[in-house]
């Protein structure tokens, strides 16, 4: 579904922020991106719907090369929900309008129809009731949910979370990834860059580990945890741990 | 003084009018609401040309806007009083070189303000619209500017208090207009220009000074209206969008 081949990415001459990563991320499934701060995840994670420009290498979504001079982003964009760490809600919309400004301007869905898919989506993160409200009269993990809601409405079959809790106050934590393990395994395929430790060993098919802009690891989530095989990730763990 | 207004108050509200051509306070303004009202959308597309991702656009926005910025609006508006005819082939009313003069001017600093309320904008914005699939101008017009916009209304209501100030240089070319006004009382009353050009003064800093004020009401509001919950954090964090100073 998203192949990465031989990406390399540099910021000026001197910082190469992705090291020749190949990898695959298969339909349907989650993988878990994780590594020590400034290692490149949101780089990679924002190179796969061309948020960021590669040197070289090849980026393939769903069969098409994104970075390809001839490619259409922004309807390339249209299949890969993003969901950033700092939500980036439009705070001049109300949540429904947020929601619906999508499929309304790019699909041509009517107002009603993206209404009522509007509502499905927003029960289905637990906030039916703030339909009408502003962004400034969320908390952050309703923020954060509404935001998932508005990117799954354009049904994308991809969606992609920059440290999804991050920005989150720690008792917020806990509602934002149970809406995401909702999400896992319905089809729809996902990555997710995340500290959340517990969320990997529960959710993901496969943990991905960057280590200044290399892949590292690429494995199942028991056999990351139990037994890394790079001594850098056997230090990022240990570190996590307290 | 109060003989005076009470006496002439017509022709200092509306000139002549209805006899004659509309001039006065009520000419004044319309002439500072017709040229915001036309110099918005040229301002616009000077702000955005300003942060275009191409290079030339970019140049030739920040030339238009460092000129016009480098001259006095008196030139502009001689200018607009001997060029804009021969441009348009056809004779122009002074209420229309004015504002002529006033767009090309206003225009410029507009423009600056706009572009300020944009870049104060977190980044994050523009690219939630555009991971969505919305294309620059779509962005732009849905997400961009209508945020940009209100956060900029107080320096927008600044930059239309020098307008009606710029208006009062339309006397130089006979425009019928609050200072014309004046000009003409005096000069029928002949021995009470202190008087007449007193209330002039004070006519205009009320006009100015109210708008002043709203604006920094509304400026008040807007903050208050950003810090509304923690989901508004980002936008907290952000540079003052009205630090924008207005123009001379
Ligand atoms: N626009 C930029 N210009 C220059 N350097 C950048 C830019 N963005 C990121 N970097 C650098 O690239 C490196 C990787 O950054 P990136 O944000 O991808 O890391 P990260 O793994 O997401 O870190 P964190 O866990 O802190 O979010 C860092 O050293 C960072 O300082
Ligand atoms: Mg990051």
């Amino acid at each position: 579904m998203i192949s990465f081949e031989n990406v390399n990415k540099w910021y000026g001459p001197e910082l190469q922020v992705l090291n020749d990563v190949t990898a695959e991320v298969n339909k349907g499934e989650v993988v878990v991106l994780c590594g020590p701060s400034g290692s490149g995840k949101t780089t990679l994670i924002r190179t796969i719907n061309r948020l960021e420009p590669i040197n070289s290498g090849k980026i393939t979504v769903n069969g098409q090369e994104t970075h390809a001079k001839s490619a259409n982003v922004n309807r390339l964009r249209r299949e890969i929900g993003f969901v950033f760490q700092q939500f980036n809600l439009f705070p001049h919309m109300s949540v429904m309008d947020n929601i619906t400004l999508a499929p309304r301007k790019l699909k041509g869905m009517s107002r009603p129809e993206a209404e009522e898919k509007a509502l499905k989506l927003l029960a289905r993160v637990g906030l039916e009731e703030k339909a009408g409200a502003y962004p400034s009269q969320l908390s952050g993990g309703q923020s954060q949910r509404v935001a998932i809601a508005r990117s799954l409405a354009m049904d994308p079959p991809i969606i992609l979370f920059d440290e999804p809790t991050s920005a989150l106050d720690p008792e917020m934590v806990g509602e934002v990834l149970a809406v995401i393990k909702g999400l896992a395994h319905t089809g729809i395929t996902m990555m997710c860059v995340t500290h959340e430790m517990g969320f990997a060993r529960d959710v993901a098919d496969r943990v991905w580990f960057l280590d200044k802009g290399v892949l590292l690891e690429d494995a199942k989530p028991g056999e990351f945890f139990s037994n890394p095989k790079h001594p850098r990730a056997q230090r990022f763990l240990a570190d996590l741990r307290h | 003084m109060w003989e005076i207004i009470q006496n002439n108050w017509t022709l200092l509200l509306v000139g002549q009018y209805p006899n004659g051509p509309l001039g006065g306070l009520v000419a004044t303004l319309l002439l500072a609401m017709a040229g915001l009202a036309l110099a918005f959308p040229v301002a616009i597309t000077i702000a955005v040309a300003r942060i275009s991702p191409y290079r030339p656009i970019r140049l030739v926005a920040a030339g238009i806007v460092h000129v016009v910025r480098g001259m006095p609006f008196l030139m502009v508006l001689f200018w607009s009083y001997f060029a804009l005819p021969v441009l348009i082939g056809r004779p122009l009313s002074g209420f229309w070189t004015l504002v002529g003069a006033l767009v090309l001017y206003e225009s410029a600093y507009l423009a600056e303000v706009i572009r300020a309320g944009i870049q104060a904008l977190p980044k994050g914005q523009e690219e939630a619209a555009r991971s969505l699939g919305f294309g620059y101008f779509r962005t732009l017009f849905l997400v961009i500017l209508p945020q940009a916009l209100y956060n900029s209304l107080p320096a927008l209501i600044g930059q239309f208090v020098s307008l009606i100030k710029e208006t009062s240089l339309g006397y130089v070319i006979s425009v019928n207009e609050f200072t014309y006004a004046a000009g003409q009382l005096n000069s029928q009353l002949l021995v009470q220009p202190v008087e007449v050009f007193s209330i002039l003064a004070i006519t205009y800093f009320i006009v100015c000074f109210t708008l002043t004020q709203s604006a920094r009401w509304l400026e008040q509001r807007i903050a208050r209206s950003r810090q509304g919950g923690p989901g508004g954090r980002a936008a907290q964090t952000l540079p003052n969008p009205l630090a924008t100073e207005p123009m001379p």
